[in-house]
């Protein structure tokens, strides 16, 4: 064996290392596959080594091969024996290559599970921070399920660099196991607030993500980030939540308006250009939110587009490009502001730069007008001319063309301009929009019917130099504006000047050689060009021997399509070739067929909107799965047959019920507006008349000469049709004219002083050249509306749509695993009970303050006295808006809304609402500038008094017992005076008022039929042993009975069972309750570690017996043994404190809280009764104090307080605990 | 989400390849040599941002990259990620290599790939920003390279 391990380090020092293998990569640079197939085969011998150090080795280069390309799966095994190395460094490179190669169908990762599980719990934090960062890159779902318990776990590591990346890899497991999103919801936002600057920035990161996918689940958290981006510093945390913001603002108006002036102020303030422009894009986003509902805010529009022109002024190109990207977010809906700049963005587009060019384009989309239409896309086809790169020109190409389409044609005045450009856009070598262009031609042509001679014209010169189209076989994606071409001209052939040249045109051989999608449109146009030529042709009985040498062509041209290897060409051909042949035989008897061959084609065919058959709601009682007939017992394929059958009998009815319903539109509407177009013609000049002999004049002096399609060389730059630019101009000049002659007619007076300053037209000056009639597109009849088509079925993110508002039922505290998985040895009690947590606790904090309350009310009642009562008066009038927000809460709150929910609105309801007069008032009455705090502040009043109103039963009560709250808040202030020399003795204070007796038991669970509350004191003679006290209470009318109670334990905790009992047996409750009654039961608990405070969850299960029935019935719980419950009130003199704290053992710890206005003797009265320790001495305003845990800790406070803010300074030999008792202190203190 | 960190010299080598997504071997060479083209192209002195090429994503992905003498650091990031904070990130990035190499340069680069994957993994987990500050990066790696070096002498 030592022989082997010599044998092995020697062999070692002759292989290669990663350097050696990249410098011989590098000097064999003629042969490198060569040699890097020799290393691989020396690699393949090293990882059959045993020695882990050679196989790492090995692992290491491979992953350096991996980047190079190679496939190095097939080291998956070999990379797992790597990663479970002991050693760090090793270790370390098998995680690398596993990150680098592994993927979710690499099949070793099954088994990694439990490495990786041992990794993850190991006591060096780089091997759990390295296998951290390896699973973020190969989490499996598998894995995720499996170690989801884990890794939650490690959110809670002492050490931040663990928690930090175990926070950020929840997001991963998140996706890949969505199940665990919601147990692990609440720990996740605890990580919100963490300590440490990474392991926050860390959490915002997720939540950011997740929110980002599903905006509306995570809301509620919007006053906890809100406070967070007011008191954060961190510039890459305020960017992750400024960006929050700006996806949650869309759903909630009112957020955003909370968040325009902390934002604008953020821009007034910050250096950073990276945050200034979040700022900026989150404000936008929240001006497009409130764009309906708010009239005005031009002041914050002003600032960020002032903002951005800086942006864009700057000579750094980056920010120049990010300006232009979030200016173009305000021109959605406030071009206005935006259109100002043209110059400035009409100079971006002269940018060197192309991304700042296409930024550019994409603003000038917004931007276009009538107007200036024209002259824009002018530009834009100069630039087209000029571009170099095909990838900028196509994106100029799709861009002009958006531009022109945008809202149905919305800014186009004259049709013929735009249909010469897209003639124009066809010279364009290599495109690939050929597509584009043809569905804008066939738009158009069927749309804007007054259009389509013109358009027919155009079509036929493009059908007639096809081959300048087609030259260039590879760049085909042209070829596509073909289809429409051959479309347009048989579908209008009416309009066509002469049929018989296109007719030619279409059939010649070289139409063989296009897609066959193309040619099938031509042979079909073909058919129908045919019938045009044929009703030309019978129309001169002499020429029936033109017509027949026309049947002859296509008899003559058809064969070749009939032999295309495309199907759909084949066929159409073979069918019309058979029509002719049959049509030239009756030709032959001289039977007059035109009319008949017309009526093949007759009918309009009229666009159909995208979505139409979508939409087509089933009619009710219809049921599409359904047979028909019943199916023969036949074979499947019989059965798919029947089925399609069955659709396409739905598809024909569908087709007869919405045709006539349009021709019936169409007949009333043609014959209006054909008497509109014939007028509007016959008074436009430059209307081309549809005579046949104008209709030729104008194909010579322009269709030929001036559509450079014609005159096709392809070096050439790009013509812009001016023509029709100067026509157009020409023609808006002439129509100025008119309308201002009218103007004079009407106001003589006035129009001497107006013509000096007549200005630029406006908009509704332009008319358009075209009566256009553009057709909408069909949609069946009652389509149901619905925009929700768009989403990809796919999103990993659509499975982590869950709501996290809602609080955990019992079935989710703990993640599901799965029951087989031996987990016992990672499972803390923390991490178990974790779950509920948000929940139980404030549950327990409205039980407990319940108590108190009703009790001081009752006492005040007594003391009450006149001056007092004018006190509450003159306090209830300066609350009076946050009670009014209050009341209006409560109201609006419907009863069955999540705590968190309500706390929102609260939260939000602070910005005015329009609609809202009260709140508005309340907003009003406070400085806007002091909203956050107060804001804040009033938040964290609500959570306590909400679960309270969520109980029914006690709603009418609730307003009486707000009162006696803000009463209760008085009479401490007005006690604060006489306090000033009590003594104090043991904890409990002599004063003329004592403090009510408060009660340690917490509620722990309820529901409609038993109660418990409990009390949890630590055992002062068993230093393991914690004592829970449960009284249950019957609340029903029935009797119960047999009640068990059980709990989980943890590795930490355990209830004390009887001998012979199994580790999850239950305990039965020692006695039955009748109705109303309660009593009062102890269960042991062993602890080991009393360091940290734990939950437990458990459950009673129990018999509800009536007199005719009797039912079982269960109520979940969580015990929360907090740290304070483990300390033991002890006397201490003080001599011996002294002592103690001169013993230097003791570590110490300091808290500050602030706004405490309670009299100092309640203040140690609260600590000493709920935190368990006794006054060793006090002078004024300062006590020290004293308590021991039942494992023998010193725990020693000095308190002080001074206006109320009260400092305690703590020691204690154990920090963990003494850090946990004092939160619990804070905690305490934060809920009175 | 960060999408892919990758580094290549002036003449498209790669010098470090870190996908968050899973990609063939052949698909991330290839979009290597896209990503390539895409920015040599670009001049010196025009913006550090463009949208992704086809096979990453396309339009729906950003690639925001520096140029450092004889290398490209490009990150290809999605809409979450903002812009100039990844430029910041890319130079922190550089910053803490040159620290960590004393003088970074190229060839530091070639030889040493697994330590500057290290390095990065501190910063960037999974597609997400772990840490921004570059004193806490060095004071983590140095640690486990430290932790490397006594597992040597034993």
């Amino acid at each position: 064996m030592a022989l082997k391990i010599v044998k092995g380090s020697i062999d070692r020092m002759f292989d290669k290392n990663l350097q050696d293998l990249v410098r011989g990569i590098r000097n064999h640079k003629e042969d490198e596959a060569k040699y890097i197939s020799t290393c691989i085969d020396e690699i393949k011998q090293e990882l059959k080594q045993d020695n882990i150090a050679v196989k790492s080795n090995a692992v290491c280069k491979l992953t350096y091969l991996q980047m190079l390309g190679y496939d190095v799966s097939w080291a998956a095994f070999n990379i797992v024996e790597v990663m479970s190395s002991s050693k760090f460094t090793y270790k370390r490179i098998g995680y690398l290559a596993a990150s680098q190669c592994f993927h979710e169908s690499t099949d070793v990762i099954m088994l990694t599970t439990n490495q990786i599980r041992k990794d993850l719990s190991s006591p060096n934090q780089y091997d759990t921070g390295v296998a951290l960062t390896g699973l973020s890159c190969f989490v499996t779902p598998d894995l995720a399920r499996d170690l989801a318990n884990d890794i939650m776990t490690l959110m809670s590591h002492t050490k931040p660099y663990i928690r930090k990346k175990a926070v950020l890899i929840m997001y991963k497991v998140f996706l890949k196991y969505p199940e665990s999103l919601r147990p692990a919801f609440p720990r996740m936002k605890e990580k919100l607030e963490d300590p440490d600057p990474g392991v926050q920035s860390a959490a915002v990161n997720v939540i950011c993500e997740l929110a980002r996918r599903n905006p509306k689940n995570y809301l509620s958290l919007a006053p906890l980030f809100f406070k967070l981006m007011t008191s954060s510093t961190n510039n890459w945390v305020l960017i992750k939540i400024i960006k929050l913001f700006g996806a949650l603002t869309p759903l909630e108006p009112r957020l955003g308006k909370k968040l325009i002036e902390p934002l604008t102020n953020l821009i007034h303030s910050t250096s950073a250009m990276s945050l200034l422009y979040e700022c900026v894009n989150t404000v936008i986003a929240v001006l497009i939110s409130l764009s309906s509902g708010m009239p005005n805010h031009s002041a914050s529009i002003q600032l960020c587009v002032q903002k951005l022109r800086i942006l864009i002024e700057d000579s750094d190109q980056n920010l120049k490009y990010l300006g232009l990207l979030a200016m173009s977010k305000i021109l959605k809906t406030h071009p206005k502001s935006v259109q100002s700049h043209k110059d400035l963005i009409l100079q971006c587009l002269d940018d060197k730069d192309e991304s700042i060019r296409l930024r550019a384009l994409d603003l000038l989309y917004g931007m276009v007008s009538k107007k200036n239409l024209m002259e824009i896309v002018k530009k834009l086809m100069l630039h087209v001319d000029k571009a170099e790169g095909t990838t900028y020109r196509d994106e100029l190409l799709t861009k002009i063309i958006d531009i022109c389409s945008q809202s149905n044609y919305q800014y186009i005045t004259n049709f013929e301009w735009y249909i010469s450009i897209l003639v124009e856009l066809t010279r364009l070598e290599g495109t690939r929009h050929g597509h584009l262009i043809a569905s804008q031609m066939l738009d158009v042509a069927i749309r804007v019917k007054a259009i389509r001679a013109f358009a027919v014209a155009q079509m036929a010169t493009l059908l007639d130099n096809a081959h300048l189209l087609t030259g260039n076989t590879q760049h085909s994606g042209i070829c596509e504006v073909l289809y429409a071409a051959a479309w347009i001209c048989g579908e209008f052939s009416e309009h066509l000047e002469d049929p018989m040249a296109t007719l030619e045109a279409m059939l010649r051989p070289k139409v063989a050689t296009l897609p066959g999608h193309i040619q099938a449109v031509y042979v079909q146009n073909a058919a129908k060009l045919f019938s045009t030529v044929l009703c030309g042709q019978e129309g001169a009985p002499a020429d029936s021997k033109v017509a027949q040498e026309t049947s002859q062509l296509l008899i003559d041209r058809l064969p070749v399509f009939v032999q295309s290897d495309n199907l759909e060409v084949q066929e159409r051909a073979s069918c019309i070739l058979q029509l002719v042949k049959y049509i030239q035989k009756l030709q032959q008897k001289d039977v007059e067929v035109a009319e008949e061959v017309t009526a093949l084609f007759a009918g309009e065919l009229n666009p159909v909107a995208p979505k139409a058959q979508k939409k087509v709601p089933v009619p009710e009682g219809l049921d599409l799965d359904a047979w028909i007939n019943e199916p023969p017992s036949g074979s499947e394929s019989e059965d798919e047959g029947r089925k399609t059958k069955g659709k396409a009998v739905f598809a024909r009815e569908e087709s007869r019920h919405t045709k006539p319903r349009y021709t019936e539109v169409d007949e009333k509407e043609l014959a209006m507006r054909r008497e509109v177009r014939k007028a509007e013609q016959a008074n436009n000049p430059f209307y081309i008349k549809a005579s046949p002999s104008s209709q030729k004049v104008y194909q010579e002096a322009v269709g030929v000469e001036h559509i450079p399609v014609v005159q096709i060389d392809l070096s050439v730059p790009l013509k812009v049709p001016d023509q029709y630019v100067k026509l157009e101009e020409e023609r808006r000049e002439k129509n100025k004219a008119d309308r201002k002659k009218k103007d004079k007619k009407k106001r003589r007076e006035k129009g001497r002083q107006r013509r000096g300053d007549s200005g630029p037209e406006s908009e509704e000056d332009i008319t358009p050249a075209h009566m256009v009639d553009i057709v909408t597109e069909e949609m069946p009849e009652n389509a149901l509306p619905s925009d929700d088509d768009d989403k990809d079925p796919n999103d990993p993110h659509k499975a982590l749509n869950i709501d996290l508002d809602k609080p955990l039922a019992d079935s989710e505290k703990k993640l599901p695993v799965r029951t087989h998985r031996p987990d016992e040895v990672l499972k803390s009690p923390i991490e178990d009970a974790e779950g509920l947590e948000v929940t139980s606790e404030p549950k327990k904090k409205s039980g407990k303050e319940k108590d108190k309350e009703r009790k001081k009310g009752k006492e005040k009642k007594k003391k009450k006295h006149k001056q007092e009562e004018g006190e509450d008066l003159m306090e209830a009038g300066s609350e009076e808006p946050v009670q009014s927000k209050v009341t209006n809460d409560v109201a609006a709150q419907p009863p069955a809304s999540t705590p968190e929910a309500s706390d929102l609105d609260f939260w939000l309801s602070n910005a005015p609402v329009p609609s809202d007069p009260q709140e508005a008032a309340a907003v009003t009455d406070a400085p806007p500038a002091s909203t956050p705090d107060a804001a804040s502040g009033v938040a964290a009043v609500v959570p306590d008094s909400e679960p309270e109103e969520t109980k029914s039963s006690k709603h009418k009560k609730k307003k009486q017992k707000k009162e006696k709250d803000k009463k209760k808040k008085h009479h401490h202030h007005h006690h604060s005076d006489g306090a000033r020399e009590e003594s104090v003795q043991n904890g409990t204070v002599e004063d003329e008022e004592p403090l009510p007796p408060m009660s340690n038991y917490a509620m722990l669970a309820e529901n409609s039929y038993i109660k418990m509350v409990c009390d949890i004191q630590g055992n002062l003679h068993d230093g393991s042993q914690v004592v829970v006290s449960v009284i249950f209470e019957n609340k029903c009318d029935s009797f119960i009975k047999s009640m068990e109670f059980n709990v989980m334990d943890s590795l930490n905790s355990k209830l004390q069972r009887p001998e012979g009992a199994g580790p999850h047996d239950s305990l039965t409750v020692p006695f039955h309750l009748p109705p109303g009654i309660s009593s009062e039961a102890r269960f042991i608990f062993s602890v080991q570690s009393i360091v940290m405070p734990q939950k437990l969850k458990g459950t009673l299960t129990f018999i509800v017996k009536t007199e005719d029935s009797s039912t079982h019935e269960k109520l979940d719980f969580k015990l929360h043994f907090t740290c304070t419950s483990y300390l033991i009130t002890t006397p201490c003199y003080s001599d011996a404190y002294a002592k103690l704290l001169e013993s230097g053992d003791l570590k110490g710890s300091s808290l500050k809280l602030e706004g405490i206005n309670q009299p100092f003797h309640h203040l140690l009265a609260r600590i000493c009764f709920h935190h368990h320790f006794s006054v060793v001495e006090r002078i004024d305003s300062c006590a020290s104090m004293y308590s021991r845990s039942i494992q023998g800790h010193h725990v020693c406070l000095l308190v002080k307080t001074a206006d109320q803010t009260v400092s305690i300074d703590a020691k204690c030999d154990e920090p963990g605990l003494l850090r946990n008792v004092l939160d619990e202190i804070k905690l305490t203190f934060s809920q009175c | 989400m960060i999408k892919a960190i990758l580094i290549f010299n002036n003449h498209g080598k790669p010098r470090l390849s870190k996908f968050y997504e899973h990609y063939s071997e052949d698909t991330e060479q290839q979009i290597i040599r896209e990503t390539f083209h895409l920015v040599s192209k670009r001049d010196e002195n025009v913006c550090n941002f463009l949208e992704g090429g086809m096979l990453i994503g396309g339009s729906e992905n950003k690639l925001i990259y520096r140029h450092y003498a004889t290398l490209y650091f490009v990150f290809c990031v999605d809409s979450s990620e903002s812009e100039l904070g990844i430029l910041d990130l890319i130079q922190v990035f550089v910053e803490t290599l040159d620290k960590c190499f004393e003088n970074v340069c190229e060839l530091d680069l070639i030889f040493h790939v697994d330590k500057v994957h290290n390095i990065l993994a501190e910063m960037v987990m999974g597609g997400m920003v772990l840490e921004t500050n570059m004193n806490e990066i060095i004071t983590q790696v140095d640690a486990q390279n430290k932790m490397e070096k006594s597992e040597v002498r034993l």
